[in-house]
């Protein structure tokens, strides 16, 4: 059983809009019996921040293509995308790089 | 183009996931942080410097831009104007290895009155890039795009471009340049204090009927693109600028090149994606940022901490098939996320692209876009497909039934008067009631006739009475005018002119 994670989220380049046009998130997700990955950390954004559209912002179990992953401030895709084992404290980013957010 | 080869690892190469904590490709110490291209993980150190390097590399390798020229920046507020603006200081500060010397300002235009923002909406972004350019301490303007309705007429005729000046010269204008001032590059003029002026309700109406005039998104998406480019040209010219540089990065120019082709460009692909832009004359619009893709810019950003304003544009939260360009890009950034090497292969291809000269020694004005200000495309062949349209939009006509053929007065919707005749050949996208229009008065006819294809079918969409033309800005309207009694009047005198162009 893993513990609860405190994790900290932000949203830029106009993906911010889907929620609420708050850039910056504190949440705390609850502890679950596999340790959380970045694939499940969208499926909790979706069902607990996401405010309208989520088609703009997931596709399949996956970010939309044009929206870019940081985690701790390196691309996602050296640290394994979805795969990624969230670890206490992680800083997750995510940018829009579509014209007009 | 030293980067050519680089993207091409087969055609088909899919994405792949490289392993955790990669080290940075270029100095085999550094942990990786970012992947740029096909594979190569960069550090932040060396993805800095890279960064820099390819900004420098372009203006070096095209030497478009004199020591000592006047340079406007068109800053959006967006990721790659506020990099492209981010990389002038890099160049112009004083350990900078390789200087640059031209002498820049900045210029932002404020389309919320034509996106619908309020006016305190307007006033948070315009004071956030003030304090954005201020810090830079270069000259700037703030300009309201409502000021577009007060434009003169002269912004869409291209003006005498300055004496070709030779390869050489620009050899003899750094030395002369280097010997004249060696200490500072830059000295900024007296800051010049310009907040946005105040915008009369009325003009923010005026423009917000003109935008609303158009019916699709793909067409509104237009007008504004054209209007924005216009005002950035006069506050040039009006400011003493010869230059203006723009931040389209690659992938844009990608979503441009392919939506362009959609919207029947074609014949000015070479020009509204090329690195440089002549069409104006005096000012030249370059397109520095085109090495980049969105990502190394949102990256580079992120990371150096290059402020950044978003505002609303009207593809905002809109779905994908909401305007030809949404569409596209839509298209475009999803074939790019399985292969990475989409964006830069339809970018690479636009660089091989030229239009043909036209035959005719010089163009005057009357053989350029009242609206793009590209020379005209509509002097095509019998054969082609844009001589086919035309005679396939006539005949749907003629079988038009009289008696649902609308007064020019009238304000019914379009498409009504075609639909009895057979839909089919008129069916065409943003034609709806376009085929009818010609029926109209003289006055919209002949503006049609003096714009390029694709202008034309910008005009078409705004609806085909002649109410929704004169929402146009004066500037236009007076300049259709004038080409018009121009033409008349070479009608008039054709018998008594030694040296008429082959047709006329
Ligand atoms: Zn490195
Ligand atoms: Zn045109």
């Amino acid at each position: 059983m893993a513990a609860p994670i405190a994790i900290h989220l932000e949203f830029g380049g106009g993906a911010e809009l889907l929620f609420d046009g708050v850039k910056e998130h504190h949440v705390t997700l609850p502890s679950q019996s596999q340790p959380w990955d970045v694939k499940q950390l969208l499926v909790w954004i979706q069902r607990n921040l996401l405010k309208e559209r989520p088609e703009l912002f997931v596709q399949g179990d996956s970010v939309r293509p044009g929206i870019l992953v940081l985690i701790n401030d390196a691309d996602w895709e050296l640290m394994g995308e979805l795969d990624y084992q969230l670890q206490d404290q992680d800083n997750v980013v995510f940018i829009s790089t579509l014209h007009g957010g | 183009m030293c980067q050519v080869d680089e993207d091409y690892h087969g055609p088909l190469q899919r994405a792949e996931v490289p392993s955790v904590s990669k080290k940075c490709v270029k100095c085999k110490e550094a942990t990786a942080a970012v992947v740029i291209r096909a594979g190569d993980a960069y550090c932040r150190g060396c993805f800095k410097e890279y960064f820099i390097h390819k900004f420098r590399a372009m203006l070096g390798k095209n030497r478009v831009i004199f020591p000592g020229e006047k340079v406007l920046l068109a800053v959006s507020g967006g990721p790659s104007s506020c990099s492209m603006l981010r990389q002038v200081q890099e160049g112009l500060s004083h350990n900078a290895h390789k200087k640059l010397r031209f002498l820049p300002g900045v210029v932002f235009i404020d389309e919320g009155g034509a996106v619908g923002q309020s006016v305190e909406e307007r006033q948070r972004t315009v004071a956030e890039l003030h304090a954005v350019f201020k810090a830079t301490s270069f000259p700037f303007h703030m300009v309201p795009l409502e000021q577009v309705l007060d434009l003169p007429s002269s912004v869409v005729v291209t003006a005498a471009s300055p004496s070709e000046r030779a390869a050489s010269a620009y050899k003899a204008a750094v030395d002369h340049f280097i010997q004249s001032d060696t200490t500072s590059c830059v000295t900024p003029r007296q800051q010049e204090e310009t907040l946005l002026p105040d915008v009369q309700e009325s003009h923010t109406h005026s423009l917000q009927q003109l935008i609303g005039s158009a019916k699709t998104l793909t067409a509104k998406e237009e007008l504004l693109n054209t209007l924005r480019q216009h005002l950035l040209v006069h506050t040039a010219r009006t400011e003493g600028y010869s230059k203006v540089m723009l931040g389209d990065n690659c992938t844009r120019l990608a979503v441009k090149l392919l939506s362009s082709i959609s919207l029947g460009r074609g014949a000015q692909l070479a020009q509204d994606t090329g690195f440089s832009d002549s069409r104006y004359g005096d000012i030249m619009l370059l397109r520095p940022m085109t090495e980049y893709s969105a990502k190394e810019i949102a990256y580079y950003n992120r990371m150096f901490r290059v402020p950044a304003v978003f505002t609303a544009s009207l593809d905002t939260r809109t779905a994908d098939k909401s305007s030809i360009q949404h569409l596209t890009e839509s298209f475009v950034i999803k074939l790019q996320a399985d292969f990475p090497s989409t964006v830069s292969t339809i970018y690479r291809t636009s660089e091989k692209l030229q239009t043909a000269c036209r035959s005719s020694s010089t163009e005057e004005c009357w053989d350029r876009c009242l609206l793009c200000v590209c020379a005209l495309d509509t002097a095509a062949e019998n054969a082609s497909a844009f001589k086919a349209t035309l005679i396939s939009e006539q005949l749907s006509q003629s079988k038009s039934p009289k008696a649902t053929r609308p007064n020019p007065e009238s304000t019914a919707p379009a498409g009504q008067c075609c639909s009895p005749a057979g839909g089919g050949d008129c069916g065409k996208a943003a034609s709806d009631g376009g085929c009818c229009s010609s029926a109209k008065a003289p006055e919209t006819a002949h503006l049609r006739s003096l714009l390029c294809y694709s202008c034309q079918l910008t005009i078409k969409d705004m609806g085909s009475n002649q109410s929704s033309v004169e929402h146009l800005p004066q500037y236009i309207l007076s300049e259709a005018q004038r080409r018009r009694r121009r033409s008349q009047m070479r009608q008039e005198i054709r018998d008594f002119l030694l040296d008429e162009a082959d047709e006329g």
